[in-house]
C-alpha cells in the first residue's frame, strides 16, 4: 500500500471515530430531550466520558509507546484534587461557572502533566513489567500522600501539613480545603455531558494527531525497535517522555471532570487506587491496544455493564467477572479468533480459502 | 481482525446502551403512574457496599433495613400502606453510589435508607437535594453528610463520638497517658480522632503517641503498638472498626502489652466475629449506643429474627438501619403521609416529621432529631468482661 | 537499641509472610511470564478451605491444611486451563486481564459462599511465642513457623528446578518456549504444573498469613497479594531466593519507616524505596540482568 493510500485510510478511520462520538452525543441528547431517559442513564453520561478519556490517555502510553502503566489513576487523582482545590478557593468569588471550569481543567491538566513529566524522567528508563510496577508504585504513593495532606488558606496565605488540620494553624476565618482522608467536600458541580464530550473529542484529536504525526511515528518506531530507532538518530527517551506527559495531562483533565461531577472527593482505593488503573488498562486491552475507537467503545461498555447487571443483586459482580473473562477470551484467544474468522468467511460464502481480513 | 473486534464491541455497546436507556424509561413511566395516584405502596431503597472490602457494613445495613420493612409490612405497613424494598450496591465509591442512587430512583424510590459510608453519603446527599428526596443515612457519620436539608442520620457524627470519648476518659480519669491509633486513610476514623485530640486537650489529658495505619497496611500493627508501649500509654484509643481491632488486640496480647483499649461504636461486633477468642478483648471499653447482647426485649427480638433470617449476629450497622426504617415510619405517621404524594412532598413531610418524633430504638431510647439532621442520644459506656458487655458506669 | 531490634523483628515477621506469598508469585511469573493478579485470591480460598475444614468439619490441623492445598491446586489448574491457556500466543496483557477477571470471580464467589463478615482464623501453628530480653522482645510462634516454611519451600523449589527433570523442563520453558517444544518438552503440561505448584504454595501462604493475622474476609488476599508482588519485583522477579529476600526486606522497610518516619506515610516510603532500587538495579536485587539483543 502506498503512503497516500495509507494516509487516506487513517484519515477515514479518524473521521469515523469523531463521527461515532458525535453521533452518540446527538443520540443521547435527543433521548434526554424526549424525556424518556431514566436517572441512571442521565447520571452515567459524564462518567462514560471520564472513562473514555482515561482509556484514550492510557492507550497513548500503552498503544503508541508500548509502555505498560499501572498508575494512571494517580494522574487522575492529581487532576481531581488540584482542580477541586482551585474551584473551592474560587467559590463565592463571583467567577462565572464556565470560566471556573475552564480554568480548573487547565490547572488539573497542567498539574498532572508536571507530575507525569517528573515521574516520567526516571521511570521511562525501565522496561516492561518493571515499568508497570514502578508506575503502580507512583500511583499508590500519590494516593497515600493525598490521604495525608492537609491544605488550608487564611488571610496569610496557603498552609500545608501532613499531620492534621490543627497543625495548619489557620487564623480565624481561614478554611481547610483538603482535609486529609476526609478530602474535599462541597466541590461545585460544574461537569456536564456537553463539556465531557468536548473534552473527549479534544483528547481524541490530540491523541490521533500525535499518533499520525512525525513524532508519533518516531515513537512507534522506538517502541518496535528501540536500538534501530536510536541508531537513526531518534531520541527515544525524549519522545517517550513527551507521550507520557501528554497522556498524564489528558488523565488529569479526566480527573477534573470527575471531581466536578460529585460533591465529595476522597482518594479511596476504589477510585484512585491501583484497581482503577487496572480497570482502565482493561478498557485499553479489550478495545485493542493502539485502537483509539476501540478504547472508547470498551470504556463505555465496561462502565455500563455493572450498572446493567444491577437487577442480578448478589450475583452482579460475579457475573461481571465471568463476562470480563469471556470477553477477553472471545476477543483475544488465538483459537477463538481463527474460529470466528472462519465462521465469518463461511457466512460470506467465500469458503475457507478466502483472503484473511486484517 | 481488529475491525471485526471493534465492530462486535460497538454492537455490544449499542445493545447495552439501549438496554440501559429502556430500562430507565420503563421504570420511569411506572413511577409516574404511581405518582398519579395509582400507587398503594411505599418504595424505600437502601444502599451501601454490598461487594468489595467494605461489604460487611453495607450488607448489614441492607439486611437491617429489610428486616424492619418486613416487620412493618406484617403489622400493616405505614399509615396502612405496604412497603416495597430494594437495595443497591455502591461499592464504597462516590461515583457508584450516585449510580446506585439513580438506579433506585428509576425504580421509583421515595425514601432512601443509606448510603452506609460517609463519602458516598455526601455525594448522594447533594444529588437527592435536587429532588428533595428524603435521605436517612443509618451510618454516614462525617459532619458534612447532613449538610443538605433533606439528609438526616441515625448514628452519631464523627466529632460527637470523638468528643464524647475524650470527655468520658477525662471525667473518669481512665488513663494517665493516652495514646491514639487510627486509620489515617479513613474518613470515619480520622474524623473521630481529630475531635478526640481537640477535646482531650481541653480535658487536660496527656496525649503521648499518635499512631496511624492505612487501608493498604492494615494487617500488622506491631510497630505502632510498640511505639505506644514505649511511650508508656496506659490507655489506647482505637477509633476504627472491629475487623482491624481484632488484629490489634491479638498482636498486643502476643507482645504482652496490656493498656486499657478504648473503642467507638465501630468496635461493636468484635465479640460476634466467628471463632473470635473473646479473652483477647477482656477489659476493652467502648462507647456504643447499641450492643447485640443487651437484655432489653427490643434488642433480643431483633437479634433473634436477624439471626434466623441472615445467619449472622447483627452489628451496629444493622441496628442503625433498622432504627432508620422505624424513624421513617414514625415521621410519616406523625405527618400522616401517603405514598401517593410526590417525592418532594414526602421529603417535606418527613423533614418536618423527623424533628417532631421521639423514637425508642435499638440504638437509643428517646432519640430526637434536630432540623440539621443530627440525632440526640447518649452512648453507653460498656466494658468487656468474661466475653460479654457489662455497663461501665 | 532494644526498640530497634523489636521493630526489626516485627519487620521480619511481616516480611516472612510476604516472602512466602512472593515465592508462589515469582514461580508463576518466571515460567508463564504473567502477572497472576489472582494469586492473592487463591490464597484467600486456601485460608477459607482450611477454616471450614478445621472449624466446621472438625478435621485435624494437618488434614485441614492438606485439604486447602488440594483445593487450591485444583483451582489453580482449572483457572489455568479455562482462563489462561486459551490465551497463549495472544498479547501478554490479555492474560493479565483475565487474571483480574479470575480475581474478581474468586472474591465474589467467596462473598456469596462465606458472607462478608470476617472470620477469626484459628492459628494452625502450635509454637508458643518466644520472649527475649525480659519480655521486651517477642517472636510470635507464627513468625518462626513462617520463616522456617519459607526457607524450606525456597530450598525445595531450588532443588526441584535444578535437580529434577520436571524442573529442568520448567527452566527450559521459561527460557524459550519454542526451543523447549523442539526439545520434546510438553509446554502445556509444564505450565499447568507451574500453576499447580504456585497455587499449592498459595494455600500454604494463606494458612500462614491467617495464622499470623487472623482476620479472614473475601478480600483478605488482595493487599498482601499486591505487596508480595512488589516484594517479588524488589527481589528480582523470577528469582526464588530473590522473592524470599524481597519479602523480608519489604516487611522490614515497612516497619522501620513506621517506627522512625511516619506510620501514616509508610506505604509511600516503601514504594519510594522500591522505585529507587529499580532505578539503580532495574531487574531487582537478585534479578538476572537482561541484555538487549539487536
Amino acid at each position: 500500500m502506498n503512503g497516500n493510500g495509507r494516509r487516506k485510510k487513517i484519515f477515514q478511520s479518524d473521521m469515523a471515530s469523531y463521527a461515532m462520538i458525535l453521533a452518540a452525543y446527538l443520540a443521547a441528547e435527543l433521548f434526554l430531550r424526549s424525556g424518556a431517559a431514566g436517572s441512571l442513564f442521565k447520571g452515567l453520561l459524564v462518567p462514560l466520558c471520564i472513562y473514555s478519556i482515561m482509556a484514550l490517555s492510557l492507550n497513548l502510553v500503552v498503544g503508541i509507546s508500548g509502555e505498560l502503566s499501572l498508575g494512571h489513576a494517580g494522574f487522575m487523582c492529581i487532576g481531581a484534587f488540584s482542580s477541586a482545590s482551585f474551584s473551592m478557593l474560587m467559590k463565592g468569588q463571583g467567577l462565572p461557572n464556565g470560566l471556573c471550569l475552564f480554568l480548573a481543567i487547565v490547572i488539573g491538566a497542567l498539574s498532572a502533566a508536571v507530575f507525569g513529566f517528573l515521574i516520567g524522567i526516571p521511570v521511562l528508563r525501565l522496561k516492561g513489567d518493571y515499568l508497570a510496577i514502578v508506575t503502580l508504585a507512583f500511583g499508590e504513593i500519590i494516593k497515600n500522600l493525598i490521604n495525608a495532606l492537609y491544605f488550608g488558606v487564611d488571610e496569610r496565605g496557603a498552609h500545608f501539613s501532613l499531620k492534621d488540620g490543627a497543625a495548619l494553624k489557620l487564623a480565624g476565618g481561614g478554611r481547610i480545603i483538603i482535609k486529609g482522608a476526609q478530602g474535599i467536600t462541597g466541590t461545585p458541580k460544574l461537569s456536564n455531558f456537553t463539556v465531557g464530550i468536548i473534552l473527549l473529542l479534544l483528547s481524541l484529536f490530540l491523541v490521533l494527531r500525535l499518533m499520525n504525526s512525525r513524532t508519533g511515528r518516531a515513537i512507534a518506531a522506538v517502541r518496535d525497535n528501540r536500538i534501530a530507532a536510536e541508531s537513526i538518530g531518534l531520541d527515544a527517551a525524549r519522545l517517550k517522555l513527551l507521550a507520557f506527559t501528554i497522556s498524564a495531562a489528558i488523565a488529569g483533565a479526566a480527573g477534573v471532570l470527575y471531581a466536578h461531577n460529585l460533591s465529595s472527593l476522597q482518594a479511596l482505593p476504589k477510585n484512585f487506587g491501583y484497581n482503577q488503573s487496572i480497570m482502565i488498562l482493561v478498557f485499553v486491552v479489550l478495545g485493542g491496544i493502539g485502537n483509539m475507537r476501540g478504547s472508547v467503545i470498551a470504556a463505555v461498555l465496561l462502565t455500563l455493564l455493572p450498572e446493567l447487571l444491577r437487577s442480578l443483586n448478589d450475583y452482579r459482580m460475579l457475573i461481571y467477572a465471568v463476562v470480563l473473562i469471556l470477553m477477553m477470551l472471545f476477543t483475544s484467544s488465538p483459537s477463538f479468533l481463527s474460529f470466528r474468522r472462519e465462521l465469518l468467511l463461511r457466512l460470506r460464502g467465500r469458503g475457507k480459502d478466502g483472503r484473511e481480513v486484517s | 481482525m481488529k475491525k471485526q473486534s471493534s465492530m462486535l464491541l460497538a454492537a455490544a455497546m449499542l445493545l447495552s446502551l439501549t438496554a440501559c436507556a429502556s430500562s430507565g424509561a420503563k421504570s420511569e413511566s411506572t413511577a409516574s403512574e404511581k405518582a398519579a395516584g395509582g400507587s398503594a405502596k411505599w418504595k424505600i431503597g437502601a444502599e451501601g457496599p454490598l461487594s468489595g472490602g467494605a461489604a460487611v457494613y453495607g450488607n448489614a445495613v441492607a439486611n437491617g433495613a429489610e428486616l424492619a420493612v418486613k416487620e412493618i409490612n406484617e403489622k400493616g405497613g405505614i399509615n396502612g400502606y405496604q412497603i416495597e424494598f430494594k437495595k443497591a450496591d455502591d461499592e464504597h465509591d462516590q461515583e457508584k453510589a450516585v449510580n446506585a442512587f439513580n438506579s433506585l430512583k428509576d425504580w421509583g424510590m421515595q425514601v432512601l435508607v443509606g448510603p452506609t459510608t460517609s463519602a458516598p453519603t455526601i455525594a448522594v446527599g447533594s444529588e437527592a437535594e435536587a429532588d428533595n428526596l428524603f435521605v436517612l443515612t443509618p451510618t454516614g457519620s462525617a459532619v458534612e453528610c447532613t449538610a443538605p436539608k433533606n439528609v438526616f442520620r441515625v448514628c452519631f457524627s464523627d466529632p460527637a463520638q470523638g468528643t464524647k470519648s475524650a470527655q468520658y476518659i477525662g471525667e473518669h480519669k481512665l488513663g494517665k497517658k493516652v495514646g491514639v491509633l487510627y486509620d489515617s486513610s479513613d474518613v470515619y476514623s480520622s474524623g473521630i480522632r481529630d475531635a478526640f485530640v481537640e477535646e482531650a486537650k481541653k480535658q487536660g489529658i496527656e496525649l503521648t503517641e499518635d499512631q496511624q495505619f492505612t487501608a493498604d497496611s492494615n494487617k500488622d500493627f506491631s510497630t505502632q503498638l510498640q511505639k505506644l508501649r514505649d511511650a508508656g500509654a496506659d490507655l489506647v484509643f482505637l477509633p476504627f472498626y472491629y475487623t482491624e481491632a481484632a488484629l490489634v488486640l491479638k498482636q498486643a496480647n502476643t507482645m504482652g502489652y496490656k493498656p486499657i483499649f478504648f473503642g467507638c461504636d465501630g468496635m461493636d461486633g468484635l465479640l460476634d466475629v466467628e471463632n473470635f477468642d473473646s479473652s483477647l478483648a477482656e477489659g476493652l471499653m467502648l462507647l456504643t449506643p447499641y450492643s447485640a447482647d443487651a437484655e432489653d426485649e427490643r434488642t433480643k427480638n431483633f437479634v433473634k429474627s436477624y439471626e434466623a433470617q441472615y445467619g449472622d449476629t447483627p452489628i451496629q450497622f444493622a441496628a442503625d438501619a433498622y432504627d432508620a426504617v422505624y424513624a421513617i415510619k414514625a415521621a410519616a405517621e406523625k405527618e400522616d403521609l401517603k405514598p401517593s404524594l410526590s417525592v418532594s412532598e414526602i421529603g417535606d413531610g418527613l423533614e418536618k416529621g423527623m424533628t417532631e418524633i421521639q423514637l425508642d430504638g435499638l440504638t437509643g431510647s428517646g432519640m430526637r432529631w434536630s432540623a440539621e439532621g443530627d440525632v440526640d442520644k447518649e452512648p453507653k459506656a460498656v466494658r468487656v468482661e468474661n466475653g460479654s458487655y457489662v455497663s461501665a458506669e | 537499641m532494644m526498640s530497634f531490634f523489636s521493630y526489626l523483628l516485627n519487620g521480619i515477621s511481616l516480611g516472612a509472610v510476604y516472602a512466602i506469598i512472593a515465592l508462589g508469585y515469582t514461580m508463576v511469573y518466571g515460567i508463564a511470564k504473567m502477572l497472576n493478579f489472582a494469586h492473592g485470591d487463591i490464597l484467600m480460598l486456601g485460608a477459607y478451605t482450611a477454616f471450614i475444614a478445621f472449624n466446621s468439619l472438625g478435621l485435624p490441623i494437618p488434614a485441614s491444611a492438606l485439604l486447602a492445598v488440594i483445593v487450591c491446586t485444583l483451582t489453580g489448574i482449572l483457572t489455568e486451563r479455562i482462563a489462561y491457556k486459551p490465551l497463549r500466543g495472544a498479547n501478554s496483557l490479555a492474560v493479565l486481564i483475565t487474571a483480574i477477571g479470575v480475581s474478581y470471580l474468586l472474591q465474589n464467589l467467596a462473598l456469596l459462599i462465606f458472607g462478608a463478615n470476617p472470620k477469626s482464623f484459628q492459628s494452625f501453628i502450635p509454637i508458643k511465642p518466644l520472649h527475649l530480653a525480659g519480655g521486651a522482645l517477642t517472636i510470635p510462634g507464627e513468625t518462626i513457623a513462617t520463616i522456617l516454611t519459607g526457607l524450606i519451600v525456597a530450598a525445595g523449589l531450588l532443588l526441584f528446578v535444578h535437580r529434577t527433570k520436571a524442573g529442568q523442563a520448567m527452566l527450559a520453558v521459561s527460557e524459550d518456549k519454542g526451543a523447549a517444544t523442539l526439545m520434546g518438552v510438553n509446554v502445556n503440561a509444564t505450565i499447568a504444573m507451574t500453576f499447580a505448584i504456585g497455587s499449592a504454595l498459595a494455600a500454604v501462604a494463606g494458612i500462614l498469613l491467617c495464622s499470623a493475622y487472623p482476620s479472614l474476609t473475601p478480600t483478605t488476599g488482595a493487599m498482601p497479594g499486591i505487596k508480595a508482588f512488589v516484594a517479588a519485583v524488589l527481589g528480582g522477579i523470577g528469582s526464588i531466593p530473590g522473592a524470599f529476600l524481597g519479602g523480608v526486606i519489604l516487611g522490614i522497610l515497612e516497619n522501620l519507616s513506621k517506627a522512625y518516619i511516619s506510620s501514616k506515610l509508610s506505604d509511600a516510603i516503601v514504594f519510594s524505596v522500591l522505585i529507587l532500587v529499580l532505578l539503580v538495579k532495574p531487574s531487582g536485587i537478585l534479578g538476572k540482568k537482561i541484555t538487549e539483543k539487536v
